[in-house]
């Protein structure tokens, strides 16, 4: 069998809005619809107002690097062969303290080898595109400014 | 009046496996061999046990352990999750067991085969990535060492915490494992050369940040403080036991809550202390978990050994280690140079510290913080003699 990236269960009724928003080229974050809260990684109940209702709604695409790293072998074989690679923590610029795990690109197709991980900087500041990987759409990131 | 499980149970029996890769026995044999061990140690015997506490992960189960030993039966089990943060509330559970006449004798335990290439959790992971992993996996952020390298990449951009910090850790424990005949690098002494030389794992993490593989199995018997002081060996009490979950968390990737830095070590010193007569400034000797050395700054600000933000300058000049640092840490080697079996030997070592029979014996201990793994809801112990 052909050594293959990881994706997300686009069938997960909790997250499936994420992933189709991603396939649609929107970044959407799940916002409580008692309170007004966006919460990360989605889940049923707000833990602010204990609602249970809510809305996808759509974000600025924008955000700041919190942090990263650059994983080396072992890894996955689909993985080894991108390796070393940059895998980043984003915060978003409107709520920081909603975050998404992804990798610095140069463009939406570039691989996440591409960038000299020596030139990461925490705080820098990023901007989403979406990349197809397998049967998934998957957002990334690249510089602006 | 809350009643209190302060020194009313105590640690009566250590045992363990030779540690190494590749070892031939089955995890239920190794298991089954740590639990004799302990029993024996104790000077009790396997009908006398009553009480079971394990780790989720455990592959053997309480009925295989009951069915091998020949223990007695069993009037009180439970398991514990969330794999390395299990260790200190297996035995912390035991003692609730025991001081509330659940039963009179229990065991905890934790048996592993993690040398084995193949026995790797992240090894496992399916194409499509259920649940919370779906958020991090798929941009290949795969195995623990990466989760705990994104926080440390943080933590040092935050607190200015440096290479050189984590290298005090990793000497440290290494030094203490070269004077132990059962640590797997007993005969392999770290320079701080070679640890800056070292391959890369996950930047800014390199070979020597991170925690052994072994195959292994440790076990502990615990019993009434009344009835410990009739058996072989001075009692270790347990003087306090906490557990740790703290408010948003999300175990290895917890990236999503206001406060990523602040752990479930915070959630669960909070309690430990409360319930203790201790302060972090009374403690001599700890064994705190080490999957990975930045988990040691992390723990030293949860439990209060220093300031947030002052746990890496903690570790300079020394301070990890046997006989003059401050606070001498992982005395055996810890996951990281002795045998990394989810932290169980840290248990066994605090328990040689208070009676006096440590490699690296810090003089009159008669303290001993014990930690489960940090990066997932925790636990820990408070050993007195």
């Amino acid at each position: 069998m052909e050594p293959r990236l990881l994706t997300p269960d686009l069938e997960d009724p909790e997250s499936r809005p994420f992933w189709e928003g991603c396939a649609r080229g929107e970044l959407l974050v799940q916002t409580c619809d008692g309170c007004g809260a966006r919460r990360m990684p989605p889940r049923p109940m707000c833990p602010a107002c204990r609602s249970l209702a809510s809305t996808w709604q759509p974000t600025s695409g924008r955000g700041r690097v919190w942090s990263y790293v650059v994983p080396h072998p072992p890894l996955l074989p689909a993985y080894n062969e991108f390796a070393p690679y940059n895998v980043i923590v984003v915060a978003l610029e409107e709520d920081p303290a909603i975050r998404f795990v992804g990798n610095l690109v140069e463009a939406a197709d570039g691989r996440i080898d591409a960038i000299d991980p020596a030139t990461i900087r925490i705080g820098e500041a990023v901007e989403v595109v979406f990349a197809a990987v397998e049967d998934a759409t998957l957002p990334r990131w690249v510089r602006r400014g | 009046m809350l009643a209190s499980l302060q020194d009313r149970t105590a640690i009566v029996g250590i045992g363990q496996t030779r540690f190494g890769k590749g070892l031939g026995d089955s995890e239920l044999s190794l298991a089954c061999q740590a639990v004799a061990a302990a029993i024996d140690d104790a000077g009790l015997k396997p009908a006398d046990v009553d009480g079971l506490a394990m780790f989720s992960m455990e592959n053997g189960r309480e009925v295989d352990l009951a069915r091998n030993v020949g223990l007695g039966d069993i009037t009180h089990f439970g398991e514990i999750g969330y794999g390395g943060g299990a260790g200190c509330a297996a035995v912390g559970h035991a003692a609730m067991a025991v001081a509330t006449g659940q039963c009179e004798v229990a065991v905890a335990w934790r048996a592993r085969k993690r040398a084995d290439k193949a026995s790797r959790p992240w090894a496992q992971a399916r194409a499509r990535v259920p649940g919370s992993w779906q958020w991090s996996r798929p941009a290949g952020l795969l195995r623990p060492v990466d989760e705990i390298a994104m926080l440390t990449r943080r933590y040092m951009h935050e607190y200015g915490a440096t290479r050189d910090h984590l290298a005090n850790v990793a000497l440290a424990f290494r030094k203490h494992a070269n004077r132990n005949p059962d640590a797997m690098m007993r005969d392999k002494p770290l320079t701080r050369e070679a640890y800056m030389a070292a391959r890369w794992i996950s930047e800014p993490l390199c070979l020597y940040d991170n925690c052994l593989e072994t195959d292994g199995a440790l076990a502990v018997v615990i019993t009434s403080a009344e009835r410990a002081r009739d058996l072989p060996h001075p009692p270790a009490y347990i003087h306090a036991f906490a557990q740790g979950l703290p408010q948003q968390h999300q175990p290895m990737i917890n990236f999503f809550c206001d406060d990523p830095l602040r752990g479930p070590a915070w959630a669960c010193a909070r309690r430990l202390w409360e319930r203790s007569e201790f302060t972090p400034q009374d403690i001599d000797v700890a064994q705190i978990y080490d999957a990975f050395s930045p988990l040691i700054p992390l723990s030293l600000e949860g439990y209060g050994f220093c300031e947030r933000g002052e746990g890496a300058a903690f570790t300079e000049g020394g301070a990890l280690e046997w006989p003059h640092g401050r606070l001498p840490t992982n005395t055996a080697g810890g996951g990281m140079s002795e045998a990394y079996v989810h932290g169980f030997n840290l248990i066994t070592e605090g328990v040689r510290q208070i009676r006096g029979t440590s490699v690296c014996q810090v003089a009159d201990a008669a303290s001993c913080l014990v930690t489960s793994g940090e990066g997932v809801p925790t636990s820990a112990l408070l050993l007195r003699g």
